[in-house]
């Protein structure tokens, strides 16, 4: 147990060593999620209403949800190069704990999503955000967004070792995540939206988890949302984090 | 399990889907020394490594390193050995010291005591100058020395190469070999794969030669070349002379006969003192001049053409690539 905590940091240490070496990676995690934010506020924000809310305080909820489910490709990637490149080999030839290379890589994603958040968060108040809340429900917003992020990122480290290259990862990871972040409340009211599509958004999980956040920055009626971004979160690790360490078994172990 | 052998593998068996990959090999390592393990692409060799590295079950049969069985007592012997793949398997973003560290905290070194090692390793393998650069900097040459320090850093009494120098230059390949003799002589025991005859040659005390998952022969490369019998005798004719007349001249010579060849004639000799005065004699008697003609050892290359009924290169890629993720 010691050896698998030990392990873990260490791998993750190592991720979050290379990251600053990987430009291409840390302008995904800095310049892109900071454009998002300009964009929707200024390009498409006018058009779109949404009652009882400024749009910079209805968006900035929306867009870090979607931007901690972008930071788990960091982890789709990473362990698709390290199957690759014969680093899982080495990992696996090495007496360290089973679990340390997928927990290591999920661990270092919350570390980048604390990342790209505050950054967010920081360009969000520069143009008008502002929390509505207690500093406690604020905090607990924060941890529910790590949370979630983490949980994210296991379904991404199921996907990266799934896929037979980076290209792959994208196009899967995007076909993926982008109807899920996009058909939900994070940028545009649910209500707003074609039957079909309402119905879809209503009972996507990045909703519930957008709805919950909004509660504790802006004091947007809570419902279930809270709870059920919590079970949802917990729900994808108990489904894809045994999915991931099978997929890595079989990945490494042919 | 005599406590001399370092590696000891019986009936070993592995199947990917219809492909037979080891096809129960049976195989002695002993300690302190280098066993080269020969053999075109898909022959089985990687799979081999990967099963005897703790990477891969197999099917049936049994291996032992170092006394430790490789399914049952994995976790003991993975802090034993050491692994060097074909493809070099470091980070390319993180640093020479900065790999090496991570490998011996992974091994559970603490990391001020695994940077001093790691610190060790570079020296030793002329790196110390590029420490502090990320890996992917480096030549293939110097990837290939990274990855190989990373499989020391446990000083590990036994040591998987998978084909350590392929796709190496001349000189990177050199200063390569050194360091493996290196160690060999500290009483590291290697096994090694290559493809390459002049590797084994060099390095290996004994060569096990497969294919097709199957061991077809194995000795020490004096052995296997004996059993070539003896000497090769070539022998340029001069243009427009007739092979035919050269190849009845030379024929009891040998025990095989003769093979001419647009106009160079090849035998295996049964003496090799006096073979090359006998020839030129004989030639002279038959009337067949002579433009150039060498009496050598026949080499790896001889044996595994002989062995296999192909060429060790040329098999390459495509056939058992399926058999040998990689």
């Amino acid at each position: 147990m010691r050896r698998l905590v030990t392990d873990t940091l260490i791998i993750a240490e190592r991720n979050l060593i290379r990251l600053p070496r990987a430009p291409e990676l840390l302008i995904g995690f800095t310049v892109q999620p900071i454009m998002f934010v300009l964009l929707f506020r200024y390009v498409f924000g006018g058009a779109i209403s949404t009652p009882g809310y400024s749009y910079v305080d209805y968006l900035i909820p929306g867009i870090i949800v979607q931007n901690i489910a972008f930071g788990g490709f960091a982890t789709a990637l990473g362990l698709n190069e390290d199957v690759r490149k014969g680093l899982i080999d080495r990992f696996r030839s090495l007496p360290m704990s089973r679990a340390a290379v997928l927990g290591g890589r999920t661990l270092a994603d919350v570390a980048t999503n604390t990342l790209s958040m505050t950054i967010l968060l920081i360009t969000g108040v520069i143009i008008g955000f502002t929390f509505n809340t207690t500093i406690s429900d604020a905090v607990a917003g924060i941890a529910l967004l790590l949370l979630f992020g983490y949980a994210f990122s296991w379904f991404l480290a199921f996907l990266g070792l799934l896929a037979s290259s980076p290209e792959s990862v994208n196009s899967f990871g995007f076909i993926a995540v982008f109807p899920l972040t996009f058909i939900s409340s994070a940028f545009v009211p649910v209500a707003s939206m074609p039957d079909g599509l309402r119905q879809f958004a209503e009972v996507n999980p990045f909703t519930i988890v957008v709805d919950a956040i909004r509660h504790l920055w802006l004091g947007a009626p809570a419902g279930n949302n809270v709870w059920g971004a919590v079970a949802w979160s917990l729900a994808i690790i108990a489904v894809f984090a045994p999915l991931a360490v099978a997929r890595y078994r079989r990945a490494a172990g042919r | 399990m005599t406590p001399s052998s370092a590696i000891e593998v019986s009936g070993l068996v592995k199947h990917f889907g219809s492909v037979r990959a080891l096809d129960g090999i049976d195989l002695v390592a002993p300690q302190g020394q280098v066993l080269g393990l020969l053999g075109p692409n898909g022959a089985g060799k990687t799979t081999l490594v990967r099963v005897l590295a703790t990477l891969l079950r197999p099917d049936a049969g049994s291996a032992h390193v170092l006394g430790l069985d490789v399914q049952h007592e994995a976790a003991q012997l993975r802090e034993r050995i050491g692994l060097a793949g074909q493809y070099a398997a470091v980070d390319e973003n993180l640093t020479g010291l900065e790999n090496l560290t991570m490998v011996g905290r992974l091994y559970g070194a603490r990391r001020r005591p695994a940077r001093a090692r790691g610190r060790e390793l570079l020296e030793r393998f002329e790196l110390t100058d590029a420490e502090s650069r990320p890996a992917k900097t480096y030549s293939g040459g110097m990837r290939r020395r990274l990855d190989l320090a990373a499989a020391l850093v446990a000083r590990p009494p036994v040591l998987f190469l998978d084909e350590p120098t392929t796709g190496l230059d001349p000189r990177s390949r050199l200063s390569l070999w050194e360091v493996i003799e290196g160690l060999v002589a500290e009483g590291t025991t290697v096994l090694l794969t290559t493809q390459y005859l002049d590797e084994a040659d060099r390095l290996a005390d004994n060569i096990a030669v497969i294919d097709h998952g199957r061991l077809i022969a194995e000795g020490t490369p004096d052995q296997l070349k004996d059993r070539l019998g003896g000497e090769r005798l070539e022998v340029r004719l001069d243009a427009g002379a007739d092979p035919d007349v050269a190849v009845r001249a030379l024929a009891s010579m040998s025990d095989d006969p003769p093979t001419a060849e647009d106009c160079v004639v090849k035998l295996a000799v049964r003496e090799r003192s006096g073979a090359i005065v006998e020839a030129v004699q004989r030639l002279s008697d038959a009337g067949v001049g002579v433009d150039d003609l060498d009496l050598r050892r026949p080499t790896l290359d001889d044996v595994f053409l002989a062995l296999t009924g192909h060429v060790a290169e040329e098999h390459a890629a495509d056939e058992e690539k399926v058999g040998e993720p990689a």
